[in-house]
């Protein structure tokens, strides 16, 4: 199966390990991703801020050259996929407003294709079966939580992916990973991800208080699908916690370490708490 | 002793604005004032007033009070409000008109940094095409002039650095994306306004 390929600014920067492990886990999975050529930023968090016809106008672009490749979009982060599904969600309801958009772009818009997030390709498209027989080294042993944050699951008419209120897409991932997924309540809080440079105070009270929590619920480790709510985990734990650091895992890299890959201490190098300790002692690295 | 409560007197309302918002967001006078969406909200706490107030604010017509709050721009657009209020209000949307109303006026309350890197954030897609962390962040100090503090400036070179140690923050980048084929959409875009 083929996707047209949208990696995010992030994957070239902030979240490089995670677009290395995505595109390993594809590639054993049969995922053929095949970059969109000329993709520019979807806006993110602060284009429908500052002009809502520029938030629809940026990745409405994107799709229109998605369109050009006659396949369905796939995007790794939660909020490109949100963009670009709010996009195609808006558009499709208001036509006056669909054709202001391709006036902006210069191109037309068929809307005939679909934006999913990696996590719903591997869930709906790939199928838990089919990644139970790639696994070569389950994740016996290792306890964790699983964290979806805010824009995978809201607003759930545009996004379509699962239960907003407690998704299990990627606890099933999981579990057929061989992991223990422990039921929590903060699943989709949110981390503050779009304050994260203004306001700096506010994200470490959200994500620290996430983090604090994962540990009280007796999990060894965070696993979440996007680069800005890692990021915010794993470097502002709680300060003046009793309990030890929580690592905090991409989703795919612990599905490549299931699948046998190698490459999982290169990647946590990239990380701030040091996953090898907790991994070295399930004899998982 | 107990005190009696201040009763504040509301002046006339601006009725125009009730109307100008509540066209542009879903439902908006549908709200029965349950404060559901305040109960779930990560950020109330540092709100100056909570999502149902300004809701029942913007209702009266209380245009300056409203544009000046701090919430429209702590407001994370994380949805959790919207995706639970029983009314389906598009409360991030009017967050949204809100924020967008407050610009136009030149109204900024207490809080003008946010604003500062949501414009910074856009800017870098216009000139680049794509945002790099970097040179996004050398932008945002820029427009706020943060760094001219000093805790702040060691407590940003501190974060920074250490992002950078462990490359989730790279050297800012001169490439260029597709930026002539987005300079005409933001051209089109803004004549549009």
């Amino acid at each position: 199966m083929k996707f047209a390929y949208y990696p995010g600014c992030t994957a070239k920067s902030t979240s490089v390990e995670y677009e290395e492990s995505v595109r390993e886990i594809s590639k054993i999975l049969g995922i053929e991703l095949e970059e969109i050529p000329g993709w520019t930023c979807c806006g993110a968090s602060s284009g429908h801020v500052i002009n809502r016809e520029l938030a629809l106008a940026l990745p409405g672009r994107n799709l229109a050259l998605a369109e050009k490749m006659s396949l369905d979009m796939v995007a790794p982060c939660p909020a490109c996929s949100l963009r670009h599904k709010t996009a195609e969600y808006e558009l499709k309801n208001d036509a006056a407003l669909k054709s202001r958009i391709e006036d902006d772009i210069g191109m037309k818009l068929e809307l005939s294709r679909k934006t999913k997030h990696i996590l719903e390709v591997l869930y709906h498209d790939v199928g838990i079966d089919a990644i139970k027989e790639k696994v070569r080294k389950p994740l016996e042993g290792l306890k964790v939580v699983t964290y979806y944050g805010c824009y995978l699951v809201r607003p759930p008419e545009v996004t379509a992916f699962d239960d907003p209120e407690n998704p299990t897409i990627m606890d099933e991932i999981m579990k057929s990973l061989g992991a223990e997924v422990i039921d929590w309540s903060y699943k989709v809080e949110c981390c503050g991800g779009s304050l994260s440079i203004a306001v700096p105070e506010i994200v470490e009270k959200l994500s620290g208080r996430i983090v604090h929590e994962a540990a009280e619920a007796g999990a060894d480790a965070i696993v979440t699908a996007c680069g800005i709510c890692q990021l915010n985990l794993d470097m502002r734990q709680p300060r003046n916690s009793d309990s030890s650091p929580v690592p905090v895992f991409y989703f795919s890299e612990l599905t490549a370490l299931a699948f046998g890959s190698s490459n999982l201490r290169k990647w946590s190098a990239k990380h701030f708490v040091d996953p090898s300790d907790l991994l070295e002692k399930l004899q998982l690295l | 002793m107990s005190q009696s409560p201040t009763i504040e007197k509301i002046s006339l309302s601006d009725s125009a604005f009730s109307r100008k918002i509540a066209e542009q967001v879903r439902n908006l006078n549908r709200c029965y004032q349950c404060s559901m969406c305040s109960d779930g909200c990560p950020v109330a706490y540092v709100m100056d007033y909570y999502p149902n107030q300004l809701i029942h604010m913007v209702r009266l017509g209380l245009k300056e009070r409203v544009l000046q709050s701090t919430t429209i721009w702590l407001c994370a657009s994380c949805e959790t409000c919207a995706t639970r209020c029983p009314n389906e209000i598009d409360i991030v949307r009017l967050m949204d008109v809100l924020r967008v109303e407050s610009l136009e006026e030149g109204i900024e309350g207490d809080i003008s940094k946010i604003s500062s890197f949501h414009r910074a954030f856009v800017e870098q897609i216009r000139k680049k095409g794509r945002v790099d962390e970097a040179s996004l962040m050398i932008s945002y100090e820029l427009k706020t002039g943060e760094f001219l503090s000093f805790s702040k400036l060691r407590e940003l070179a501190g974060l920074a650095l250490q992002m950078f140690i462990k490359g989730k923050i790279k050297l800012p980048s001169l490439k260029r994306h597709s930026t002539r084929a987005l300079k005409k959409v933001f051209r089109k875009v803004y004549s549009h306004v």
